[in-house]
């Protein structure tokens, strides 16, 4: 089922300016997909972003979330119900002083019942592995751990939809790790659908597929390998390959045959064939 | 430094008094302030007192720590207390005991100072009690809960609650920025320490401009955050933390209610304060 | 300068039942001219530790002497060190303040040297505005609230620079760049590394930017460091870094990759290095068959 479509969509933050953040993107994304938005600051990434939960609204064209229209002020609320989003600065987006508090801001604002709610946190908590952190206090946890409850915060609405916002940006790399790792696990097995926006190359190799974004305009869209292989496109962009990759890269430009490679694991892979080959 | 939900002055134990119904504990604490003003003579007064000493053993809060919330406003009870020894207004029985320019000191006013330094010091303790068991989390929730009737005169209840709840979220958070922010332009050799008063608040501009623009990203992201969690207002909103009132809430209500009665009767049996000796006499 | 720190302690809200160890002991020698690196969790001390350099934080425990200044010694002059020592802290944009860049810039000047005149000031801030790649013309009269991202970080980065420090040290400085914007930064910090500003240190947790960029590098744990050396050094010991939870950079996992599958390459575990290295196996053995 198709769970995000972009038809043609255009965005400005100027009333009738002429300066698009968002130019004429056309795209869709299918339901359980696992999809990285990569680009350079300012390159209209967030944007996208925000215009899937209806944050913010195209200026022209046409954003549907599970075919319900973005601009449809009384859907509003369903769509952010099925598309959750997590942010960039982990210290923002807490509204409590104790974490179950936090995680039940969400189910309380759509009105569950107290007895489900509990449930929910439960079942949140113990999905980004943060369970016996439950009456701990948010300033006092760690980056990485601070945006594994905002994520519980937005699983205990149940949402189809999980976006997020360049949510690894601010993270030491053990943050980023635990962050990865949750939503690939979200992804595996739940079946979520997860849009990541990141300028991290390596954390987009871990997705289905890869979306480049330039100067508002979707200008790369495709499995994740398959973009890197186009360095030299890539580079147009000021986009820069992930650093395995550039190795390779050199070797083969050197006239070493290995294949191509992205991960250490690969390179070393590739390496190895290619010096005990004959 | 503040730099957890427990600032302020919430002193972490386990307790008959810390397991209290927060909402309990406001009502107990505005008893507690009326039996304090209630007590016209010193033997109400001590009954407070006696009182009081009970609430701090069943609280396990250390007497120190209680009287250290004196500290902070021993300042203002002294200058209230001398104001009232020296600009004493009623009427005196005896001959005053100072009387040099403008100044007079009575015996009446010498007893109406003690009475009111007396009632200022219980009424601090008492109060820092609530704030000593009570997280600020709680606090807010018994609060929230204790104004919900006044919904009906449409009285913004959730959204008081909501920010309050939010600010001291951020209390540590912005803290933390603060610090960091006076560190960055110490760095850039920003001097904080010396100079007067005005040169003082000029020096504090380098921070307080970033700070100020810093919450208000910080805003800007948070009503994101809540938008996009499917936050809109107190309609259709249920509430997952639910407060429990329990025998203990109870048995508080019972203690405050008897001390305010004994107040009442001690009152009416022994009369105003200033008959110190013939209310000692009647006691025997 | 040259930095010396012999068994630095400290300890955050001491006697408080929140009381915590930031530093326990730490030994630790970085010479002038180098461009050092500092790696280590969040909360292993470093930050701690660089902040003790230009005495933000005041020395309570241990040794430590920066060029001739003795922070031991009560009356080591703290503000004329801290003109020579400059620091930029993380998402330094979060601290610009004046109403325009040129006053921004100027802010370290005017507290560090109140003697120098209008038109020398000006002269300065222009050179630090160009030093990170802006023109002062167009930004001078602007406000920096008013730029992007990391035209405002560039600006917090003159500021901090308009003094000329001798040693700069910067934590975490490329947190939150795009990749080229990171790339950047550091061409930037190599261009000022070598003139006027002898010694750079970087607090990083980024292992391919320590490999790429640094001469030496320390590894914090636990408020002491646990291993000090050139990257090569650092990373030859990779299984350590690993059990102290620590990444290591792609070069270093794929040289322990191969090293399991009996292959050996020393490198300095740079890209370009590693990719020489390489080739050059790969070029010995296609000179063996060729024979």
């Amino acid at each position: 089922m198709e769970a995000v479509r972009f038809d043609n969509v255009k965005f400005s933050y100027e009333e009738d300016g002429q300066d698009y953040a968002v130019n004429g993107v056309s795209l869709s994304v299918e339901e359980g997909e696992f999809v990285a938005v990569l680009g350079r600051n300012g390159s209209g990434k967030s944007t996208l972003a925000k215009l899937i939960n209806a944050l913010l609204v195209p200026t022209e064209g046409k954003v549907t979330v599970f075919g319900m229209d973005t601009l449809d002020a009384k859907m509003t609320f369903e769509i952010r119900k099925n598309a959750g989003m997590v942010f960039q600065n982990p210290d923002n987006q807490t509204v409590a002083s104790v974490v179950e508090d936090d995680v039940a801001f969400g189910p309380e604002n759509i009105g569950v019942p107290r007895e489900e709610i509990g449930k929910r946190i439960e079942f949140a908590l113990d999905a980004v592995g943060m369970q016996e952190f439950r009456h701990a206090t948010p300033s006092r946890l760690s980056g990485g751990q601070k945006q594994r409850v905002a994520i519980a915060g937005v699983l205990a609405i149940l949402p189809k939809i999980m976006i997020l916002d360049e949510s690894t940006a601010m993270l030491d790399p053990r943050g980023r790790r635990e962050v990865m790792e949750v939503i690939k696990r979200l992804n595996r097995e739940r079946g979520m659908t997860v849009i990541l926006i990141t300028h991290f190359m390596d954390e987009a190799l871990q997705a289905d597929r890869a979306i480049v974004m330039h100067r508002g305009e979707a200008v790369m869209d495709g499995p994740p390998e398959e973009i890197f292989a186009r360095s030299e496109e890539l580079e147009t962009y000021n986009l820069t390959l992930p650093r395995a990759a550039a190795v390779c890269k050199a070797l083969q430009a050197a006239g070493m045959p290995v294949n191509n490679a992205f991960t250490a694991e690969e390179l070393a892979e590739a390496i190895c064939a290619s010096l005990q080959r004959g | 430094m503040l730099n957890d939900v427990t600032f302020g002055q919430y002193y972490p134990a386990k307790s008959f008094v810390h397991n209290m119904d927060p909402r309990a504990k406001i009502v107990l604490v505005i008893a507690f302030i009326v039996a304090i003003f209630l007590a016209k003579n010193f033997f109400g007064l001590a009954a407070v007192f006696a009182a009081l000493v009970f609430m701090v053993l069943l609280s396990r809060v250390p007497f120190g720590r209680v009287l250290r919330s004196i500290k902070m406003i021993l300042f203002v009870i002294v200058f209230t207390a001398v104001l009232n020894l020296f600009f004493y207004a009623g009427e005196s029985a005896y001959e005053p005991l100072v009387d040099w320019w403008i100044f007079t000191i009575t015996y009446e006013s010498v007893v109406n100072m003690v009475f009111l330094a007396l009632r200022l010091f219980l009424l601090v303790m008492g109060t820092s009690i609530l704030t000593l068991t009570t997280t600020p989390v709680a606090l807010t929730d018994g609060i929230e809960s204790l104004l919900t009737p006044l919904k009906w005169i449409r009285f913004p209840v959730h959204e008081l609650a909501l920010i309050m709840s939010i600010a001291l979220r951020f209390i540590p958070t912005l803290t933390d920025e603060t610090n960091r922010i006076i560190a960055a332009q110490k760095a850039r050799g920003a001097d904080f320490e010396s100079g007067g008063l005005i040169k003082r608040a000029k020096a504090m501009l380098p921070v307080l401009i970033p700070l100020l623009v810093s919450a208000f990203r910080r805003a800007e992201d948070l009503g994101d955050a809540m938008d996009a969690r499917c936050y809109s207002g107190a309609k259709g909103r249920t509430k997952y933390k639910k407060l429990v009132f329990s025998w203990r809430d109870l048995l508080g209500l019972l203690f405050l209610g008897g001390l305010i009665t004994g107040i009442v009767f001690l009152n009416l049996y022994l009369g105003g304060k200033f008959d110190i000796i013939g209310q000692i006499a009647s006691l025997f | 300068m040259r930095i010396v720190a012999k068994g630095l302690t400290y300890t955050y809200d001491p006697k408080s039942p929140f009381a915590s160890h930031a530093l326990n002991g730490v030994d630790l020698t970085i010479e002038e001219g180098e461009f050092y690196g500092i790696i280590g969790h969040t909360g292993s001390g470093k930050s701690t530790f660089v902040q003790h350099l230009n005495a933000l934080i005041r020395l309570t425990g241990g040794s430590l002497r920066v060029g001739d200044y003795d922070l031991a010694d009560k009356k080591c002059k703290f503000i004329e060190l801290r003109s020579k020592v400059g620091m930029v802290f993380q998402y330094p944009e979060y601290q610009l303040f004046a109403e325009t860049v040129e006053k921004d810039v100027a802010f370290g000047l005017k507290n560090f040297r109140k003697d120098m005149g209008e038109e020398e000031r000006a002269a300065a801030v222009r050179e630090a505005l160009e030093t990170v790649g802006l023109s002062y013309a167009e930004m001078e009269g602007r406000s920096p609230f008013e730029l992007s991202g990391g035209q405002k970080r560039r600006v917090a980065i003159a500021g901090v620079i308009v003094t000329k420090p001798e040693v700069l040290i910067l934590d975490e400085p490329a947190a939150g760049l795009d990749p080229l914007g990171k790339q950047e930064l550091m061409e930037l910090l190599h261009r000022i590394h070598g003139g006027w500003c002898k010694t750079v240190v970087i607090v990083s947790h980024d292992m391919d930017e320590i490999a790429e960029n640094c001469t030496r590098a320390a590894v914090f744990s636990e408020g002491r460091v646990a291993m000090e050396g050139t990257p090569a050094e650092i990373f030859a010991r990779s299984e350590e870094l690993f059990a102290l939870g620590l990444d290591v950079p792609v070069t270093a996992r794929c040289a322990l990759l191969l090293k399991e599958r009996g292959i050996g390459i020393e490198t300095d575990y740079t890209c370009r290095d590693f990719a020489d290295k390489v080739l050059a196996l790969w070029r010995a053995k296609e000179g063996g068959h060729a024979q």
